[in-house]
């Protein structure tokens, strides 16, 4: 099994008076909340967690994209991951992942983590997704022309990194005349492909494509969805005629060990309710803005999720637990949801985000000392 | 109440609500989709043959993938024009009112009149259209109209399944056409002069997806356009003040007095 530190590099020192005067954390929330002196300093603290890992025997560590956020500092993660490059050795570095639909030129994103790939040696993994649905309130761009312009700019990408150039690439979103990487990526064909995804079909079924076989991985689901979505990869795989291996499917979820279960729980409390109710929290006409799904998604994803969508009262760390969206305990107990997970799922990635909300960076340093020294090596 | 076929058009076919007889008047209607038929299509009706189809992409996602962009909704609406054996009124809101907009700069021969209400289509700097795409379901309705009775009526109604899923069409095909640029076209201001039928602009004082201060733009820049506001009324003046609007378009549409 492999294990990824991750994380969302969230803004701690958020007004929570303030934001709760707001719709959603994210675009509408005005940014006269952000102190760069405090944020400065967050960025350091998370850098250095992040290099931490490395010493504590992640495999991989992994940020992520997102815009006009507290939920999280990253709308240029591939600036974190050339910072990491240079203060790290051996650990993969995955960009989980860059939104691809976002940006009116994806050549630049080919060409970034080609970049990272060379100056890193080699030790990239890349993530393609299309963004949350905030973020076509965030960037403009249209949520109808998500799926297409994903499609292409992935298309494009790996073209980019594989065909020798120059060659022309005509689209319907995307034309170029000239596609001709320099420099082209360090790894052999190219660096691997991870797909987060909060489970659509198509996803699915794309990512599971002999052609592709992209590991796959679920994010901020309740247990019994991971389970589910996991297990639709490996039944597309076998439909595909291959099966899938425990390297093709992932697991992000916020993870807590303490010494007790009542310990891990009181400690994760703050952090995990802010994270879900204060950061993550987003009305449907943001979250699912129209076109962003097939309507078929769309109406299965809302009859699905409605339990975590928008809501009249917080949610708790209890009901967290309870689901299996947040694993939350001994170390004894989180080895046993993840052995419980891999049984039902064969999945060998295990990305943890160990810092998450407001949790402060003694309680994720002692988090992440702990899985690191008391729950992986025990499932390796 | 309208008679429903369905209307086909080489490839499309769409839903057409069609009532009374005589003159012709041919309703675009707005990004919510096909309006319920009410006291103004009555009394229209009552004078003309209504034709009111729903526009490809809407109701329903079979033929959404065909019209990509405004342009491609006028070019369909060209040919749906050359199936009819004469011109028509042409009343767009809205959303048709920016397609109306966009036929009669291509082309306004098959066009007796145009009367836009509320259109969308052009951009007044400074001055943003209503965030539709963010607001509530609730938010929409309150900001759809001036007199709240209306938007409590129609939030006081529970969609059945069927009405949901054509809610969520619609969303999807106002988002294909309009989301990016937001509810304008950059290209079409330069090119109104070109509306060379009568015309007429109905807009609500108090719209708040589409501020009043657009019908100066518009008056500006389609030469001879009359235009008429209504205080107290919000998006959908032929819903908030179907009385006054009622009249005022069967008056224009009988070519009478300016």
């Amino acid at each position: 099994m492999k294990f990824a530190f991750f994380h969302l590099m969230p803004y701690r020192h958020l007004d929570f008076a303030e934001r709760a005067k707001h719709r959603s954390a994210w675009v509408v929330l005005p940014n006269s909340l952000y102190d760069p002196a405090k944020g400065a300093e967050e960025y350091a603290s998370y850098i250095d967690q992040l290099v931490w890992a490395e010493e504590l025997g992640f495999d991989i560590i992994a940020v992520n994209e997102h815009h006009q956020t507290a939920y999280g500092m990253m709308p240029a993660p591939n600036l974190i991951a050339a910072s990491l490059i240079q203060r790290t050795s051996w650990v993969k570095i995955a960009i989980l992942g860059r939104a691809l639909p976002l940006t009116a030129n994806p050549l630049t994103i080919a060409e970034e983590f080609a970049m990272l790939d060379n100056l890193s040696k080699g030790r990239i993994i890349t993530g393609f997704v299309r963004g949350i649905g905030t973020e076509y309130h965030a960037t403009g761009l249209s949520p109808a022309f998500s799926h297409e312009r994903y499609q292409e700019a992935h298309d494009l990408i790996v073209s980019a990194w594989t065909k020798p150039g120059p060659f022309a690439f005509e689209g319907e979103h995307y034309n170029f005349r000239y596609v001709n990487l320099w420099p082209r990526p360090y790894q052999t064909p190219h660096p691997p492909i991870w797909i987060p995804s909060q489970g659509s079909s198509e996803t699915i079924k794309w990512a599971a494509d002999p052609a592709r076989k992209y590991p796959f991985l679920v994010t901020f689901s309740a247990a019994d969805l991971v389970a589910r979505y996991l297990n639709m990869y490996r039944d597309q795989a076998r439909a595909f005629g291959y099966e899938a291996s425990g390297d093709q499917l992932g697991w992000a979820a916020p993870i807590y060990v303490a010494e007790t279960d009542e310990r891990a729980k009181a400690e994760a409390k703050a952090g995990v309710e802010s994270l879900f109710n204060d950061y993550l929290n987003n009305p449907w006409e943001m979250l699912l803005p129209p076109g962003y799904m097939s309507l078929t998604s769309m109406k299965n994803t809302i009859n699905m999720r409605k339990a975590l969508g928008t809501r009249a009262h917080r949610m708790t760390i209890d009901e967290l637990m309870e689901s299996g969206t947040v694993v939350v305990g001994s170390p004894q107990t989180v080895r046993e949801k993840i052995e419980r997970m891999r049984d039902r799922t064969g999945l060998s990635i295990v990305i943890a985000m160990l810092q998450f909300g407001v949790l402060n960076n003694e309680l994720t340093m002692r988090n992440m000392e702990m899985f690191a020294t008391e729950v992986m090596p025990k499932l390796r | 109440m309208p008679a429903i076929t369905q209307y086909q058009v080489r490839d499309i076919d769409v839903r057409l609500f069609e009532a009374g007889s005589g003159t012709p008047v041919l309703f675009l209607h707005g990004a919510a989709g096909v309006p319920p038929w009410g006291a103004f299509f009555e009394s229209l009706a009552a004078h003309h043959q209504v034709l009111l189809p729903e526009h490809p992409g809407f109701g329903n996602d079979k033929h959404a993938s065909k019209i990509r962009n405004i342009a491609d909704l006028a070019m369909y609406y060209l040919d749906f024009l050359d199936t009819l054996p004469g011109p028509v009124h042409l009343i767009g809101h809205s959303l048709g009112g920016w397609t109306g907009a966009e036929i009669a700069v291509r082309n306004c021969s098959r066009l007796k009149s145009l009367t836009l209400i509320a259109p969308a289509g052009l951009r007044v700097k400074g001055t943003l259209t209503g965030d539709n795409f963010i607001w509530s379901p609730e938010e929409v309705q309150r900001n759809l109209y001036y007199d709240q009775h209306f938007a409590d009526a129609a939030l006081a109604r529970t969609l059945t399944e069927e009405e949901a899923d054509i809610v969520l069409a619609n969303r999807f095909m106002a988002a294909r056409l309009a989301w990016e640029p937001r509810w304008f076209n950059p290209g079409l201001e330069r090119w109104l002069h070109r509306i060379s039928v009568p015309a007429l602009l109905i807009w609500g004082e108090d719209d708040k997806l589409i501020p009043a201060v657009y019908a100066e733009k518009w008056a500006r820049s389609v030469s001879g356009m009359r235009v008429e506001t209504y205080a107290e009324c919000g998006h959908i003046p032929f819903v908030e003040k179907a009385d006054a609007v009622t009249k005022l378009v069967l008056q224009f549409l009988e070519g009478g007095p300016k």
